[in-house]
């Protein structure tokens, strides 16, 4: 790891008892890089909390910081009242992790995964012999506790994976893009056991995505972009900071447009792709009438909707955020599991 | 050191181990070949007269020797696949130290060895070879020590290793020549400098040399062995600890550069 290391703030437990996570200047660095630049927040016990960014924004290398995986490059972290450079192991014991990537072993049946995790962890065999009843019953997979992983569907790994990150009762769960590769079937359901997870158990949640409307479901999101947070805030507000509705034409003649609506009720009209032209209004109910009476260049289609965070994450970073493709890596490894191995 | 770590990566090496059949079936078949073509082929054209025993009684203690090798090897390379698969990550994000990682993933590996190379003595007999059996837990011994030793030198490689293709590649750069080196085939006593240095660096030797040392008293005169033998096992099982100490020390600290 790199070794430039600034001497971390010391949290004491006592003095922010309701904040789970408190992160200050977080820096991380590879080489000339920098990942994460300067990233500060805390999150409440009890929270879910979203880290909504692009690939590549650093939100994988916060939670590779959050996890002891990687040293931070300077600023400090500190997970229940440990610190992350400092209390490595009482940070470890303090985190359930659902990586991006499955972590199961596949030749094992999903109690023997629990049971391996549970014992790494230090849980006693008398507790884990209560949590893993409760742990199956959450994630719904009592039924299928003999088979060996391998058998499972993608949905259900994630589940089990879920499941397992919560045997050791961590303080708090971390989900890397926990709905990645999932058919959005699959996605809503396990959405449910998360909100169940926050609702049944209290459970602190910090969790990344690079889906707009998954990071509807936070409490609060941070916005990433280029390793700096650009936002923070409820999704609600941060909806709201966008000015009411939106109102997109398709028009032939978007210059023209763009200038009437500025003549005419000196508003700052966007022009995206393909002869669109977008506005934000404070209702559009009551405004699209106006626009058919008064107007005078020819618009083709209409359409108005509620603004999405899609819309927040276009006016905060001037970019919308992709879907991504499966790496070339990914690709193999999902048909060498295929072919059995 | 955090036993009950050591002890559930212990349990999950034996687990999966016992649920591949056909890694169990093969690892007896490729002892069986050795014994029945390569001994058989030698011993015809060998000067048997020479060694003072049959060329295949004199091969067998190498052969177990060899599979206690190539089975360690082969359980190590479960660190590379856990990588690959992912699975490595959810072992080093644990709050468990490295060494206890090391210690659990190559007691795996000696005990699915050893416990291999105990069962190979039933071949014995097939060659005509019959030995008391109070050297069995003498023999067990060995077999656990040259276990522990190469899943050691198995986890050190692998954990330097970045992919499956190049851990595959490496083993077999080196198997072979550790095990043509190793005395399993012939003896270290007469051969060039150079071999007898190359021999001395291959911990597959002093498993090699135990093994025949304790088999074989049984079966010639102890003026005899000392031709084919190079030290008592005492000796020999120094020489082990020593590798064993230095190539899990150096897996330990290859673990923790990874990560």
């Amino acid at each position: 790891m790199h070794g430039v290391h600034v001497a971390p703030v010391q949290f004491r437990v006592s003095r922010h008892m309701e904040n789970v996570i408190e992160v200050k200047n977080l820096v991380k660095k590879f080489g000339e890089v920098t990942a994460v630049d300067g990233v500060s927040f805390e999150v409440k016990k009890g929270e879910i909390f979203g880290f909504l960014g692009p690939n590549g924004a650093g939100k994988s290398t916060t939670i590779s910081m959050l996890s002891t995986l990687a040293e931070p490059t300077s600023g400090s972290a500190a997970i229940n009242g440990f610190d992350v450079s400092e209390n490595r192991d009482d940070v470890r014991k303090s985190i359930g992790l659902v990586f991006q990537d499955p972590t199961l072993d596949d030749r094992l049946t999903a109690e023997e995964n629990l049971r391996f995790h549970a014992r790494l962890y230090g849980v006693s065999n008398e507790d884990y012999e209560k949590r893993v009843e409760e742990v199956l019953d959450l994630v719904e997979l009592k039924d299928r506790r003999h088979d060996l992983v391998r058998t499972y569907s993608g949905g259900m790994k994630r589940r089990l994976e879920i499941g397992r990150g919560l045997i050791h009762y961590p303080a708090v769960l971390f989900l890397d893009e926990p709905t990645i590769g999932l058919d959005p079937q699959t996605r809503a359901h396990l959405w449910e056991y998360i909100l169940r997870l926050k609702k049944e158990k209290e459970m602190t949640i910090f969790m990344t995505t690079h889906y707009m409307n998954e990071a509807e479901y936070c409490d609060r999101i941070a916005i990433i972009d280029r390793g700096k947070i650009v936002a923070l805030e409820t999704p609600e507000r941060l909806k709201k900071n966008i000015g009411g509705d939106i109102i997109q034409m398709k028009s032939a003649e978007k210059e023209k447009l763009v200038r009437e609506i500025k003549e005419k009720y000196d508003i700052g009209a966007k022009s995206g792709e393909h002869d669109i032209v977008q506005i934000e209004v404070a209702n559009a109910e009551t405004f699209l009438p106006r626009l058919f009476n008064e107007l005078d260049t020819k618009i083709n289609s209409i359409e108005m909707r509620r603004p999405t965070l899609d819309d927040v994450f276009l006016s905060l970073t001037g970019k919308r955020i992709r879907e991504e493709h499966a790496s070339g890596k990914d690709d193999i490894r999902a048909h060498m599991r295929m072919r059995g191995r | 050191m955090n036993f009950s770590a050591i002890y559930i990566i212990w349990e999950r090496e034996i687990i999966r181990y016992w649920r591949d059949k056909i890694r169990i079936v093969t690892t007896f078949i490729q002892p069986l070949m050795f014994l029945a073509i390569f001994g058989t082929g030698l011993r015809s054209t060998l000067a048997s007269s020479s060694l003072g025993i049959d060329f295949l009684k004199f091969m067998f203690p190498g052969i177990i020797a060899m599979n206690v090798m190539g089975v360690a090897f082969f359980s190590t390379i479960s660190t590379v696949w856990d990588r690959e698969f992912g699975f490595l990550k959810e072992i080093l994000v644990a709050p468990v130290s490295r060494i206890s990682i090391v210690f659990g993933k190559s007691l795996g590996a000696t005990a699915i060895a050893a416990t291999q190379a105990l069962l190979l003595l039933i071949l014995a007999p097939l060659i005509g070879l019959s030995f008391p059996l109070s050297i069995v837990p003498e023999l067990f011994l060995f077999m656990l020590l040259l276990a522990f030793t190469i899943s050691g030198l198995g986890l050190l490689i692998a954990s330097l290793m970045k992919s499956l293709e190049s851990f595959g590649l490496l083993m077999q750069l080196l198997v072979f020549p550790m095990f043509f080196l190793s005395g399993a085939f012939f003896p270290l006593q007469n051969v060039p400098g150079w071999m007898k240095i190359l021999s001395a660096v291959n911990p597959l030797s002093y498993g090699v040399d135990a093994l025949r040392e304790i088999i074989l008293r049984t079966q010639i005169a102890p003026g005899e062995i000392a031709k084919i033998i190079l030290r008592s096992p005492v000796e020999n099982a120094g020489y082990l600890v020593l590798f064993s100490i230095i190539l899990i020390f150096a897996a330990v600290v290859a673990f923790n550069r990874q990560n």
